[in-house]
């Protein structure tokens, strides 16, 4: 430790990094375990509507759309943010970063009032098996989100405050790998939930 | 005002639960009194809570566990002790099914899971040569919220009703038409907490042996117990998120009424034990690899020889995590999957008999023309194999899924994972805990009564456990608290009640073995008082914080390297002494744990503002540590050279 290497990314400069950006992959496959079981329920009680809606009655493309869209660009975003921080520019990688992190709040709220829009029409999480499974599937995703939200926030006011340093520049990277992951989750929603669902 | 204090209150109370209620706070009181006068609060928080040092969490795991040994182990007479006669009046039914709950809890995840993550903590990074875990910091986080999901799942006994619904916690039976009291509530959220302190160790200890072995030490050049330590850390990121889903759908459940394992609504009960068992088989080899590991430690040093087939103790392994996750349904083979569900999973369930029977034949041929020392850990090794076989087979016989129909819940499945648990979790945990304990606190314990212990232990699990394989077979169900007279199951029963009368003597020799070898043994021994093998072994004794003052270069070593230094003159430690970098100690671990405690003690209650505090505790905690700027700090060389200098002149060596 201690020992910085120039010839990588600054993020991967030193032994701590390495073997926190190592960790977090190791997270991530933790992750896919979490959302896959979340799937396989999903994909078990998913017909399992007793008196509750059908996936094909209350599923609606255009906030769905929309989410995708806004997340998909999100994940964009956040990789022109590490773009620019391996280029060494503070000010574009927060201008990304900032972006990302509201692309993530819009998200956020379109999720919102799809969630209310549920309760409203009768599908809330306590009606039905699926109604449960599909809204904790959903929720637990939205959660993540949520808390990326937090951390990113604090990641922007850490390079402010100590501009682009192996650390901030690790941090930055490992939340840059949180954000894609989601972003891959999303995907599977989007088709095996919405698409499927509305099919 | 009074109903909010009637919640807490015991559901279905008894003389002996306030016997206990009054013992616990008498014992709480007598611990903060005993602190405060002898002013060890700071000592505790400098040393102790704040620490980020490897050992030192290991050693809060080992003591946790201990704790609990004697909890769970508790529970286990008063179990034995209500079947002893026939309509025994003792313990009624409530009471009978929380004690044979909590005792399942407790035993498998407040003790086999931290005794392990013990030895992970305390041997992994001696074994490769690191001077700490990957994560220091995230390792105090691992054992402080592992430490609150623990006393969380304890405090059900005094507030509010233990679970009643058995440790796999079936639905419907958990839910909260049939198991009323917030017992379950408890249940669903301490291990949930726990668990995530798990997964985070699993995380940690990955990351740790991939990334920080010392120069020259190939995965090939890994001591046994480090390779069982990776394999069970990759089954517990992959199994333990399992477990995170379903309980959180069990507590949507109870709490906020969702409807996943209900039965109306499109709700489905059997997803619980499916899910539960994805986790929970897996489970059992995270407990089981690291108990090979440490019986080929102890195996090899007191055979005098090195490991029988290295490369097939390590493909085995690696066979067993993969199939571990491909037979979870043979926990209900009765319960209505079809004949080609079953069969498959009776075939995967058989199948991992094959590299468990190559492992045990490999100790058995370490063993064949070695020079064989009978010290207390090679007792316990040599029990377990004879022991763990018997245990094994009986395994093969329950996978056969069409004779699984007599078996099933009955006492022969409880003799049979006994059976395995016992001889093999319990005794590795023990026979390891002797054989490192003068590693950790630098002497002996006895051996005459150690040995003792052991015989007397095997008696009590033979006569406690052998007993139930032939009542099972002739239909003794599980979970029953009384029989009838006429059943004729009273003098096996008898037998069983005496048998784990000795286990219990033999764990209380345990601890006078402790106390004798305090006050008695010699505090003048080697740092290698076995003749021992492992890289672990060539640090001083006890080890200093910075474990080894030079990085040992392993090039020329072996799976054994402290053997070839000492036997074939392979120069471990080469180069001068350099600073050390250490992580700075830290209390946000404790405080961040504690506002889970705080949210989850809420939850169980539905006590809603309460939970949201704790919550938004945690996520300030993380914010405060976001924003830290924390570099450790360095021990310089000179100081480094004192240490070791000290060491030379005498006294610890």
């Amino acid at each position: 430790m201690g020992k910085v290497n120039n010839n990588v990314p600054l993020e991967y400069s030193t032994e701590e990094n390495n073997l926190k950006i190592f960790g977090f992959w190791v997270f991530l496959g933790a992750e896919i375990m979490l959302f896959g079981t979340l799937f396989a329920s999903y994909f078990t009680l998913s017909g399992r509507t007793g008196n509750g809606p059908t996936g094909a009655e209350i599923f609606e493309i255009t906030p769905v759309l929309l989410e995708t869209f806004i997340l998909l660009a999100s994940s964009f975003t956040i990789g022109l943010a590490i773009h620019a921080m391996r280029l060494g520019s503070k000010k574009a990688t927060m201008s990304f970063m900032i972006i990302t992190l509201l692309l993530g709040a819009a998200f956020l709220s379109v999720e919102i009032y799809e969630f209310m829009h549920y309760a409203h029409i009768g599908a809330g999480i306590t009606v039905s098996a699926f109604t449960s499974i599909l809204l904790t599937t959903l929720g637990t995703h939205g959660l993540h989100v949520t808390f990326g939200l937090l951390w990113g926030t604090f990641l922007v006011i850490q390079i402010a405050k100590r501009g682009l340093t192996s650390v901030t520049a690790g941090k930055t990277f490992i939340f840059s790998l949180y954000w894609h992951f989601l972003d891959v989750v999303w995907i599977f929603i989007f088709s095996f939930v919405y698409l499927k669902g509305m099919m | 005002m009074k109903e909010f204090f009637a919640q807490f209150a015991i559901p279905h109370p008894s003389l002996l639960i306030y016997i206990a209620m009054a013992s616990m706070i008498i014992g709480g009181i007598a611990l903060v009194a005993i602190v405060t006068y002898f002013k060890l609060w700071g000592y505790l928080w400098r040393e102790w809570i704040t620490t980020v040092d490897h050992k030192k969490i290991g050693i809060m795991y080992l003591l946790t566990a201990l704790l609990m040994l004697f909890r769970g182990g508790v529970d286990a007479m008063m179990l034995r002790m209500q079947l002893a006669v026939p309509d025994n009046s003792f313990l009624d039914a409530q009471h009978y099914n929380e004690v044979f709950t909590t005792h399942g809890v407790v035993m498998i995840l407040f003790m086999a899971m931290p005794f392990i993550t013990f030895f992970f903590n305390y041997l992994v990074p001696l074994q490769i040569g690191a001077r700490d875990v990957a994560f220091p910091r995230l390792n105090a986080i691992s054992f402080w919220l592992f430490f609150m999901g623990m006393g969380l799942f304890n405090l059900s006994f005094v507030i509010g009703g233990s679970p009643d619904a058995g440790w796999t916690s079936y639905f419907p039976l958990a839910s909260n038409e049939f198991s009323t009291s917030v017992g379950t509530n408890y249940y669903m959220i301490s291990l949930q907490i726990a668990g995530l302190g798990t997964l985070i160790t699993g995380i940690n200890f990955i990351t740790t042996i991939m990334k920080m072995r010392a120069p020259g030490m190939t995965l090939f050049k890994m001591p046994m117990f480090t390779w069982s330590a990776l394999i069970a850390n990759l089954i517990i990121v992959f199994a333990f998120p399992v477990l995170t889903v379903a309980l959180a759908m069990g507590t949507l459940d109870r709490l906020f009424g969702t409807q996943f394992f209900t039965m109306d609504n499109g709700g489905m009960d059997m997803l619980w034990a499916n899910l539960f068992w994805v986790w929970g088989h897996p489970e059992v080899y995270i407990l089981i690899l690291p108990a090979f590991g440490l019986f080929s430690e102890i195996i090899t040093t007191f055979a005098r020889r090195n490991l029988y087939g290295y490369n097939s103790m390590v493909w085995s392994m690696l066979m067993i995590s993969v199939f571990s996750f491909a037979v979870w349904t043979h926990h209900f083979f009765t319960m209505g999957q079809g004949a080609l569900t079953n069969s498959i999973f009776s075939i995967t369930t058989m199948a991992i008999a094959i590299p468990t029977g190559v492992k045990i034949f490999n100790w058995i041929l370490t063993l064949y023309k070695g020079k064989i020392v009978i010290t207390t850990p090679m007792l316990y090794a040599l029990h377990f194999l004879p022991l763990f076989t018997l245990g094994g087979v009986t395994g093969v016989m329950l996978a056969m899924s069409a004779a699984d129909y007599q078996y099933h819940n009955t006492m022969f499945l409880v003799a049979h994972f006994h059976n395995v648990i016992i001889p093999g979790v319990v005794y590795a945990m023990l026979g390891g805990l002797t054989f490192y304990w003068p590693k950790m606190f630098g002497f002996m314990l006895n051996e005459k009564i150690g040995k003792a212990t052991v015989w007397v232990m095997s008696t009590g699990f033979l006569l406690a456990f052998m007993p139930m394989y032939i009542t099972g077979l002739d239909g003794q169900a599980r979970r029953m608290y009384t029989y009838s007279e006429s059943t004729g199951f009273s003098l096996l029963n008898m037998v069983s009640f005496i048998g784990a009368g000795l286990m219990t003597v033999s764990f209380l020799m345990l601890v006078w073995n402790i106390w004798y070898s305090f006050k008695n043994s010699s505090r003048d021994i080697s740092s290698d008082p076995w003749d021992a093998r492992g890289l672990e072994w060539a640090t001083h004794t006890p080890v200093p914080v910075y474990n080894f003052a030079i990085v040992p270069n392993l090039e020329k070593g072996s799976p054994e390297a402290f053997w070839d230094a000492k036997k074939n003159g392979v120069e471990l430690f080469k180069g001068k002494i350099e600073d050390i970098h250490m992580p700075n100690n830290s209390g946000q671990p404790f405080i961040m744990s504690i506002f889970f405690f705080i949210a989850g003690f809420a939850m169980v209650f539905s006590m809603w503002p309460m939970a949201i505090f704790g919550l938004i505790g945690v996520l300030a905690t993380m914010a405060v540590r976001s924003l830290e700027d924390d570099h450790g700090y360095h021990i310089h060389a000179h100081e480094v050279e004192e240490t070791e200098k000290s060491y030379d002149k005498g006294g610890a060596k």
